[in-house]
């Protein structure tokens, strides 16, 4: 056999330089077309095409939380209590797992707005309603494993690892906030 | 092992173009087994009647279910309430779920008791784990698919596991939904994976079964037996009969649940259509995920929680390296033999702290029994290989231990 190969100088490095590039091409070609097969799985273009939406605030009291829907995902809009506002602005940074001053969290600091998905494994933190649970710093707590969030947001203990994030949003007049 | 010669001409002719006479001869007719296999070793074949009712009830599910969040879950109420028989059928398949857990983790603690897992055996024993894996991703996937409370919330607890990955863990998981959360095309990309998933069980099954007549069972004293020795009989109708026996007893039990608690083992949550802006107040899965839940909820960390879960599986595949004794009963292994119960109690409280909520004692018993079952397997099987002295092994299944006169144990080769 390796005689048939060496057909004048070094007929092995040939046929072993034709095994390497065929194999080559080869995974070239497989890669090429794993990648759609792949990629199908990723946001088609009509959930990518995301909406904005507009939300009234002026009848939430101070002290109290509504929940909208936006991109399938709950957003929180809190009117904070002028103690939470205080408690949100006193802590000490380097307290905090993922430090983030308040004011850098809020355009309107008494209106606290939030994707209220928790950023451990996604389950949806309690203490929107009066009578929840908040957690241990007056914020949020998500019962799925235990994480407290301050009244900013914040994450104070457990096992999540970052701030609940805040939107895109701007206010477009006293009343009312678009989102996205 | 006798030369197969059928009478019936016709067998012949066929066989002898077609093997397949002769194929099933030796591997359940002929086929020389332990003779001392107790009721443990049922477990196995009793998995692969499962597996068969799983892909029949499930393919029948598929023709009156539809794979949509609008209408998931009325077509689940429709086969429950409408199709003829549609609740006996659901009912086979929700509780053949359970029962194929309860079975399959027998199965595998037998394995760790008698020492399975050991030479020849390792890649019987990590084809196990693989199909345990392979069972768990089913099981995921088909309990999301009713499209209740818990399985939408399961569905987005478990794939959020992956945004723990560094860097890429966040396109990992909107990879995994096709969207920015658990919805459609997450329930359509279940649905067509519940539906492969069994049959790459099927196949790694039969992978599982050519190493396993390769050398052939283990036996509770954990010898090796010689083929055609006094120490084995054939598989029918010796074991057959065993088997099919097993197979009776097993199915009072599934047709006692099916009929008279069907939904004993399940959630009551998973009867509310799923709603993505109300997390329910406890999310627990299903019971046979209770265990690994803890480990995940133990580590306060999330990337280290996730790894932790992961490792639990992992440290089986490497188990055959880990307890390097020579040994393979723990029936020959008094401290083995302590250990191995202390580790079926912490599992068992594993899978109580599973279903508690994440606060107070539940969370240090958590940790404790995190740490125990790690420590099991990473430090005192090492150790007992070095350490303990087995009883003295037997010779042969037919010959009891030569009393007093025996030395250290020989070890099984
Ligand atoms: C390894 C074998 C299998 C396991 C462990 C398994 C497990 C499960 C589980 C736990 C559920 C949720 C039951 C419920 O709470 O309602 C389910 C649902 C379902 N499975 Fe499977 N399954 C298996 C095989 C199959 C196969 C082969 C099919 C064929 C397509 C199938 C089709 C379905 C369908 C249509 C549902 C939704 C209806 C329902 O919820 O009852 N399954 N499966
Ligand atoms: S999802 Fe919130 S603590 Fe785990």
């Amino acid at each position: 056999m390796a005689e048939n190969a060496q057909t004048g100088d070094g007929g092995e490095t040939r046929r072993d330089f034709l095994h390497l590039a065929t194999a080559a091409m080869g995974a070239v070609g497989v890669g090429a077309v794993a990648w759609p097969f792949i990629d199908q799985m990723n946001p088609a273009k009509d959930v990518l095409a995301l909406a904005t939406i507009e939300v009234n605030i002026s009848a939430i009291q101070e002290g109290q939380a509504i929940t909208v829907s936006w991109r399938g995902k709950p957003v929180f809009i809190r009117h904070r209590t002028a103690d939470e506002i205080e408690e949100a602005r006193t802590v000490d940074l380097d307290d905090l797992p993922d430090p983030q001053a308040d004011g850098d969290r809020v355009t309107k600091e008494n209106f606290l707005i939030l994707v209220g998905v928790c950023t451990h494994l996604g389950c949806i933190p309690l203490g929107q309603k009066t009578g929840d649970v908040k957690g241990e710093f007056g914020g949020w707590f998500c019962p799925c494993h235990g994480s407290h969030y301050d009244t900013s947001g914040r994450i104070r203990k457990g096992p999540a690892p970052a701030n609940l994030p805040v939107p895109e949003y701007e206010f477009v007049d006293d009343t009312t906030v678009r989102l996205g | 092992m006798s030369t197969y010669n059928p009478s019936n001409p016709l067998v012949r002719w066929i066989d002898h173009r077609l093997p397949m006479f002769s194929f099933m001869n030796e591997h359940l007719t002929d086929y020389p087994t332990p003779k001392n296999l107790n009721y443990f070793w049922n477990f196995g074949s009793l998995a692969g009647i499962i597996l068969v009712v799983m892909i029949a009830s499930g393919i029948t599910l598929a023709m009156h279910y539809t794979a949509h969040v609008d209408y998931a879950f009325n077509s689940v109420e429709r086969i429950m309430r409408d199709v003829n028989f549609g609740w006996m059928i659901r009912y086979i398949h929700m509780n053949g779920a359970h029962l194929f857990f309860v079975v399959v983790f027998i199965h595998i603690f037998r394995g760790l008791y008698y020492g399975s897992y050991k030479a020849p055996r390792e890649i019987l024993w990590m084809l196990g784990v693989a199909i345990l894996l392979a069972m768990m991703a089913t099981a995921f996937m088909g309990y999301v698919l009713p499209w209740g409370q818990m399985s939408f919330w399961g569905a987005t607890v478990i794939t959020n596991l992956f945004s723990a990955i560094p860097l890429v863990g966040e396109d990992i998981v909107i990879w995994l939904w096709g969207a920015f959360s658990v919805d459609n095309a997450t329930l359509n990309r279940f649905f067509a994976l519940h539906y492969l998933m069994p049959f790459v069980i099927v196949g790694l099954v039969v992978l599982h079964l050519v190493a396993l007549h390769r050398f052939g069972s283990n036996n509770p004293i954990g010898i090796d037996v010689k083929k055609g020795s006094q120490d084995t009989i054939p598989f029918h109708p010796y074991y057959t009969i065993k088997d099919t026996f097993g197979l009776g007893v097993f199915l009072l039990v599934f047709a006692g649940l099916v009929f008279f608690a069907p939904n004993y083992l399940g959630h009551a949550d998973n009867y509310i259509e799923a709603n993505p802006l109300v997390t329910p107040a406890l999310i627990v899965p299903e019971w046979y995920f209770l265990p690994f839940y803890a480990i995940l909820r133990a580590i306060p960390d999330k990337l280290g929680g996730v790894i932790a879960m992961f490792g639990s599986i992992a440290v089986l595949f490497i188990l055959p390296w880990l307890d390097r004794s020579p040994v393979r009963s723990a029936t020959y292994r008094p401290l083995f033999k302590l250990f191995f119960w202390i580790l079926v109690l912490d599992c068992i409280l594993l899978g109580y702290v599973g279903a508690m909520p994440a606060e107070g004692i539940w969370v240090l018993l958590g940790q404790v029994g995190t740490a125990y079952y790690f420590a099991h397997f990473l430090i005192i099987l090492p150790l007992l290989s070095k350490l303990e002295t087995p009883k003295p092994l037997p010779t042969s299944i037919s010959k009891p231990v030569t009393g007093g006169a025996a030395p250290a144990a020989a070890p099984a080769e």
